[in-house]
């Protein structure tokens, strides 16, 4: 009723179909490649940068959501918003426990009893 | 002209299998609502147990262990088998459609799978009451939850499967009022339940998936000890709360947004007046669904968190003030010189607005750490939140079922009846908590079977309240199951509102609508418009006769 | 004639035309999307606060990882989704054959994937990196390692689980496919099953560089 109509199917080329694929084979060998390399702190951006051009290209072009009604898009994203809420949330405790009153006991039992017995 | 001949959804079509297998939502709704207040009994009996053993100091019914699990399945019960689905699922199940002016919800075989899931999750939850009751308190808090004896996978496995069927409806209901609205209907002209209803729905879709994972790791850890939430195995015990908060405060606002959605509507209904802030209170029920993310770290202030994580989460919380503000005033400017009936279900809507001010206030001050440090886990918080649950989910419920009880039945329930136990109930609520929040900042701890002598008065009247809200509730009972046999036929429209639920003849005809209705006037338009005899009329052209004065 | 158009037999009563159907079902499908991603969050939480905690820890533990099964089953779901998107183009185009092949190609891929996933669990039973309180393996100094094996066990089981129940979808929507439901103006069914299963890879590109490939 409202957006325009998704009845009509819209046909993308072949060619567009085995560019994506030959592309996300290629993102993988350099995430591969590069992990071998020691950047440090470095490596995980890399890492996390390939993905997610991977992803997007997985979400805007065999979930067809470059074609789509916008609010799919809207959608999606949003889940990465809140899952990154609760991410970075969570983390104001885990990464700042004791700052402010030191901790006097480790918070956590670095060698575990699996290993006492 | 008597309800038994004219075809409608109730009598279109018969036998127990045209029930079981309807597609039709307001047949769900309706099994949802038997469904909810059942549990509502069970979870009321629990309450009334719980508050038997508080009537004096000393063991005198119960065990402390039978204690715990009654508390535990009185929380879990009327958490998660009662008010979670209870306006979303049976009340928005049957008027969502209706005030769209659609035939229906987007996917009627998901709605119906869903209403299976849950019970199917209730199945699991009730379980777990013969398996050695459950006695962890509803959240579940590791590690104890890890190591107890009693029942917790099978009611958390309840309660992860009674999730999946919260995320069906919320699913259910966004495509719906995202694709079903009727022609003419745009987003600002929707009924504001219909936006209530829209944030709850956002919210059961990013909330309660995390509430599913966190209950599966629980299982998991007890069963195989992957040691996330064990101290001793390198995890962590306070991560669990993150995650369960991270779901469960969001769910709060699962249970009142909708509560808020039906106060919107009646306070405008009832006001005959053009509801006032439209837009201010549709975007603050979006406002409230995204700022209820960012705080539910106001649970965990003693729970060993980082001062950091406490400041920024008590900050936060402050927030959620703003938009419940906003709506709370909003009503009054609509009561303000409007013409107010007091029938029951304004009395709701009054009840609501006195009860869930006092929650929200109350909340407010349990988000500063400095009361919070002292309040956490005394009965101020009990009485917190059964200010908001009960004074504002529940009363709003009732008030929801009460407007909307014509329409469902056809037939209307006896008035005098209702004012009497709204009486009781509303009494019967305060003397119940009020007395609770001064016996939690006295001291007396929650979640204990035993006390001092001290604080023998006040649970006492607490008690006696109990038995005021039982005796209100059985009246209600009465009241409504005997209108659905013997009531007096219910006009289409008896209150006179202008959403698109009362165009259609009460009860609805199995398709909702003759034909596919338009929107010709948007829903709170009571400056321009009336309705008598179910005839909707505009102001102007009756100008002319008398006493139609304003 | 008119009439007959208008309702044809996939088209549900209660809504007005097709379009309105294919872009509820497609807004409902994304929503859930939703769910599952975060539902895949609390584990990537697991992952993330505790990878914080344990750098060390975990750089050390994912060593023991292959990274070339994980690599090849990068490969092969991707592959996978391919086929699967290939699969949708077929029937917009109306070639129910070309389609049926596909979805069994799909299925032939992610078949392959969980084969391998499974020699690499069978090697890691046997290794004794089991999760939590079962695992016994020696081999690794840092605190604490069963937590990787918790947090890598958890996670790509969820996701195994997840390419289990997208194979029963696809051959289900590769039955009605042979039995002709479907055609160009009607193949929302494989759409979906599409969105899911490309989710399902969506999920493998974060799994397999923060598992397999840490520093
Ligand atoms: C008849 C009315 C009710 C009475 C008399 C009542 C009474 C109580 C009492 C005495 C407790 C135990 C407090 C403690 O020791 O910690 C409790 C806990 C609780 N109640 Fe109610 N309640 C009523 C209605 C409700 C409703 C309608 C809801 C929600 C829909 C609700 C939700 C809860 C929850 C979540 C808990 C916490 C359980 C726990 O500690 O795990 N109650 N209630
Ligand atoms: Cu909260």
């Amino acid at each position: 009723m409202e957006q325009h109509n998704t009845a009509t199917p819209h046909v993308l080329p072949l060619s567009l179909y085995f560019t994506v694929a030959g592309t996300l084979f290629v993102l993988t060998g350099i995430t591969v490649a590069v992990s071998f390399v020691h950047f440090g702190e470095f490596n995980i951006i890399v890492a996390m940068l390939i993905a997610t051009i991977k992803a997007s290209l997985v979400a805007l072009y065999f979930m067809h959501l470059k074609y789509d009604n916008k609010l799919f898009m809207a959608v999606f994203l949003s889940s990465l918003i809140f899952l990154g809420l609760f991410l970075t949330l969570t983390m104001t405790d885990t990464m700042h426990r004791g700052d402010i009153d030191p901790i006097k006991e480790h918070p956590i039992k670095k060698e575990a009893i699996i290993y006492d017995k | 002209m008597s309800v038994a001949t004219t075809a409608n959804y109730l009598n279109a079509e018969k036998g127990i299998k045209s029930w079981l297998f309807t597609l039709d939502h307001k047949r769900i709704g309706l099994m949802y609502l038997f469904a909810v207040m059942t549990s509502f009994f069970l979870g009321g009996v629990f309450a009334l147990l719980i508050r038997l053993e508080l009537l004096h100091p000393g063991q005198d019914f119960f065990t402390a262990d039978t204690y715990n699990q009654l508390f535990t399945l009185h929380g879990a019960v009327m958490i998660f088998l009662f008010i979670i689905p209870a306006i979303p699922a049976a009340l928005g199940n049957f008027v969502l459609p209706l005030m769209l002016g659609a035939k229906d919800v987007a996917f009627p075989r998901l709605n119906l799978a869903s209403f299976y899931i849950y019970v199917v999750g209730a199945l699991f939850a009730l379980y777990s009451i013969v398996a050695g009751a459950v006695d962890t308190g509803w959240t579940f808090y590791t590690p104890y939850s890890t190591t107890t004896s009693t029942s917790v996978i099978s009611m958390t496995m309840g309660a992860f499967i009674l999730g999946f069927s919260s995320i069906f409806t919320g699913v259910n209901f966004i495509a719906t009022i995202h694709k079903m609205r009727a022609p003419g209907m745009t987003w600002f002209k929707m009924p504001l339940m219909v936006w209530a209803l829209y944030a709850t729905s956002i919210i059961q879709v990013l909330a309660t998936p995390v509430l599913g994972i966190t209950l599966l790791l629980l299982v998991i850890e007890r069963t195989v000890g992957i040691g996330i939430f064990d101290p001793a195995m390198g995890g962590d015990p306070v991560l669990f709360q993150h995650f369960f908060w991270f779901y469960s405060h969001p769910a709060v606002y699962i249970m009142v947004l909708p509560g808020m959605g039906i106060i919107s509507e009646l306070v405008a209904t009832f006001s005959k007046k053009k509801i006032f802030g439209y837009k201010l209170i549709a975007y603050s029920s979006l406002g409230i669904a995204l700022i209820s993310f960012l705080v539910w770290g106001h649970h965990m202030f003693t729970s060993g968190q980082s001062e950091f994580s406490s400041m920024v989460f008590s900050f936060l919380t402050f927030f959620v003030g703003i938009p419940s503000g906003i709506k709370m005033f909003n009503w009054l400017a609509t009561m303000y010189k409007g013409r107010i009936t007091f029938e029951a279900p304004m009395l709701y809507t009054i009840a609501f607005m006195f009860l869930f001010a006092i929650g929200g206030f109350t909340g407010i001050m349990l988000g500063a750490i400095s009361i919070d440090i002292h309040m956490h886990d005394t009965y101020f918080v009990v009485a917190h939140f059964h200010y908001t649950m009960m004074g504002g989910t529940v009363i709003a419920f009732l008030g929801g079922l009460h407007y909307w009880w014509p329409k469902i039945w056809g037939r209307m329930y006896n008035e005098k009846l209702a004012k009497v136990a709204w009486a009781f109930i509303f009494v019967g609520f305060n003397v119940t908590f009020f007395t609770q929040f001064f016996l939690g900042s006295q001291g007396m701890p929650r979640r204990y079977y035993n006390y001092l002598d001290q604080y023998q008065p006040l649970h006492m009247y607490s008690t006696y309240g109990s038995w005021m809200l039982g005796v209100g509730f059985l009246i209600m009972a009465y009241y409504l199951i005997y209108s659905i046999y013997k009531g007096p036929k219910a006009p289409n429209n008896p209150w006179g509102a202008l959403s698109m639920e009362w165009q259609t003849t009460s009860p609805p005809i199995q398709h909702n609508f003759e034909d596919q209705p338009v929107l010709e006037h948007e829903p709170y338009d009571y400056d321009t418009r009336m309705v008598v005899n179910d005839e909707l009329i505009k102001k102007e052209d009756v100008k002319e006769k008398e006493d139609i004065n304003v | 004639m008119e009439q007959a158009e208008k309702h044809p037999s996939y088209l549900q009563h209660h809504f007005a035309d097709m379009a309105q159907q294919t872009d509820a079902a497609k807004l409902g499908m994304w929503v859930f999307l939703v769910t599952e991603v975060l539902l895949f969050g609390g584990l990537f939480g697991f992952y993330t606060f505790f990878r914080a905690w344990y750098p060390e820890m975990f750089m050390e533990a994912h060593k023991y990882l292959d990274v070339t099964m994980g690599t090849t089953n990068t490969f092969v779901l991707i592959t996978s989704s391919l086929t699967m998107a290939l699969a949708i183009r077929a029937m917009q185009l109306g070639k129910k054959k070309q389609t049926i092949a596909y979805l069994a190609g799909t299925l032939f891929f992610a078949a392959v994937f969980l084969v391998i996933k499974y020699f690499e669990y069978s090697h890691k039973f046997h290794m004794g990196m089991l999760p939590g309180k079962f695992y016994t393996f020696e081999g690794i100094q840092a605190a604490n390692p069963h937590i990787f094996f918790s947090v890598y066990f958890t996670m790509t089981g969820l996701h195994g689980i997840h390419v289990i129940i997208g194979m029963i979808i696809i051959t289900w929507v590769m039955i009605r496919t042979m039995r002709d439901e479907f055609s160009p103006e009607y193949y929302n069914p494989i759409e979906l099953t599409g969105l899911y299963w490309h989710l399902v890879d969506l999920i493998w590109i974060f799994l397999f560089p923060l598992l397999y490939l840490i520093g």
